[in-house]
């Protein structure tokens, strides 16, 4: 697998067990700078545990992992100054219920980075309008529908101004309708430049937004390429079926 | 994911099961039954006196006399209460976090502590507070007396802080993981998501039980009259023996459980109308 100096993620011979359960299995790749992974495969497959070992929600069992110089696997490891270049959206939202939209977005800057409230509500504010949620600042996380919610979660992780994004299967509780408007708000985010690792089980979404398709089974990578390649002439077997069955 | 009403601002709601609760209040018969009680028992005195010398005051008028006196005493209770549960409260807090902290052995130690004091008898507490701890405790700076009644508050707030602790336990764990993480993810530190996530979620669940704990420790007060505190019960006991009158023995300590049942009895109403407005729907 190429290692290019742009890469921001390299990730080699991750693997993690628990307990006698082996979830992932020499795991090695890497995403440049900019540039939006997608990682489809079979529920099971350890593609959330994955991303989550990747901003130490999770750690791993052996292996490397390298984001922008900071070692994860690392016994030293500064969890929160490796959370603060690594944003994470969840598939359940997350919000912080007691706190309207505007709060949500603006705790984390405020409180982590100690930057100056003002600034922040104006950086709070304008990504709201970014995910198009500008009026919706009072609301708390209760008014909103579940696609509301998730963009909300997606502009409270942007304003702490990840390096890389991270989005966990994030449609996978919504409906088709405001399903779009998530996959909407995340291909601008990828189109402006922003690194993105999702994992999902949209595929024409997978096709749209990805430099490059990982399909893990069984927590190892069976096959990667390009979208249109994997998703279109997949070489794999079990790639084949796999696609097949949710296509 | 269904919403949880809990964190919305239910304003409408609020407004109808505050009345829905102050009709409850009214409906109450306990009430009404206490204080009937009270009456018939001070009627049923006056009857009991009647005959026989014409000059000695009635049941009534000798309560009346007592009243302000005991009332005092009564007040004493009510601060003993408040402080024990002030003191048992910030105390409880801490004892809470470190039972649910990521550091095992203050969670064990926690454990314990919790373990002890909920089991242990509450007057059991009060005499040990009373007869082991010193007179005075001597700070480098100077010397603090300790009065009978600073034990006695001591003494109540122990176990107080162990429930308070359980509260704590219970309102910290039914908040769901997915919080945890998504506060983790944002680059919170453990404390931060504690008390900044966390503790302002639990807050409202935590206050139905910390209520009904504190009517109960404010019923609970009376026992610091067993170890020699000056309080309401003593008061009363008091004025029986100066009175030496065995009609007067039932009506004294109905006007005295009056009074507790006035104060406690809305705070235990309050209490059920809270929990069902802050009921979970999950």
């Amino acid at each position: 697998m190429q290692q290019d100096a742009a890469a921001l993620v390299v990730l080699s011979r991750v693997e993690k067990r628990f307990g006698d359960t082996v979830v992932l299995r020499d795991i090695s790749f890497s995403v440049a700078r900019g540039k939006t992974v997608c990682i489809i495969g079979p529920s099971g497959s350890g593609k959330s545990t994955l991303l989550r070992c990747v901003n130490a929600l999770v750690p791993v069992s052996s292996g490397s992992i390298e984001i922008d110089g900071i070692e994860v696997n690392d016994p030293a490891l500064d969890k929160i100054a490796l959370r603060r270049k690594v944003g994470m959206v969840f598939q359940q939202y997350n919000l912080f219920p007691h706190r309207t939209a505007l709060q949500n977005v603006m705790m984390a800057p405020i409180h982590v980075l100690k930057q100056d409230r003002r600034e922040v509500e104006e950086k709070a504010r304008r990504l709201l309008a970014k995910v198009g949620l500008a009026e919706k600042e009072r609301a708390y996380p209760g008014e909103l529908s579940g696609g509301q919610q998730q963009r909300v979660a997606i502009a409270r992780s942007l304003a702490m101004n990840p390096l890389v994004m991270l989005f966990d299967e994030v449609t996978a509780a919504l409906d088709p309708e405001t399903k779009k408007e998530v996959l909407v708000t995340i291909r601008e985010l990828a189109e402006d430049g922003m690194t993105c690792m999702i994992v999902t089980h949209e595929m024409g979404f997978a096709r749209e937004v990805a430099d490059h398709v990982y399909f893990t089974e069984k927590g190892v990578i069976v096959e990667h390429g390009p979208p249109r390649e994997l998703l279109a002439h997949p070489r794999e077997e079990r790639t084949r079926a796999f696609l097949n069955q949710v296509l | 994911m269904t919403p949880l009403p809990v964190l919305l601002p239910g304003k409408p709601a609020l407004a109808g099961s505050a009345r829905e609760g102050w009709r409850e209040f009214f409906s109450g018969g306990v009430l009404v039954a206490v204080l009937a009680a009270l009456a018939i028992s001070i009627l049923a005195g006056e009857a009991r006196a009647q005959p026989g010398i014409g000059a000695s005051p009635g049941v009534l008028a000798i309560l009346l006399k007592w009243s302000p006196l005991i009332f005092q005493g009564f007040l004493f209770n009510l601060m003993v209460s408040v402080l024990s549960m002030l003191a048992g409260t910030a105390l409880g807090l801490w004892l809470g976090l470190g039972r649910v902290s990521q550091f095992v052995a203050l969670r064990r130690a926690s454990g314990g502590v919790i373990q002890f004091f909920r089991n242990a008898p509450w007057l059991v507490l009060l005499f040990y507070c009373m007869f082991l701890l010193p007179f005075s405790i001597t700070l480098p700076f100077a010397t603090v007396p300790l009065p009978d009644a600073a034990k006695a508050v001591i003494g109540l707030s122990l176990p107080v802080m162990a429930n308070v602790a359980e509260i704590v336990r219970g309102g910290v764990g039914s908040i769901p993981l997915e919080q945890w993480e998504s506060g983790e993810a944002l680059a919170f530190s453990r404390s931060q998501i504690m008390w900044m996530v966390i503790l302002p979620q639990c807050l409202r669940r935590m206050i139905p039980p910390w209520m009904n704990l504190y009517a109960i420790l404010t019923m609970s007060t009376t026992l610091i009259s067993v170890v020699g505190i000056q309080d309401s019960m003593t008061l009363a006991r008091a004025a029986l023996v100066a009175e030496g009158r065995t009609e007067l023995f039932i009506p004294m300590y109905l006007m005295l459980l009056s009074w507790f049942f006035l104060y406690c009895y809305p705070i235990a109403r309050w209490t059920t109308v809270l929990e069902r407005r802050f009921r979970v729907r999950v």
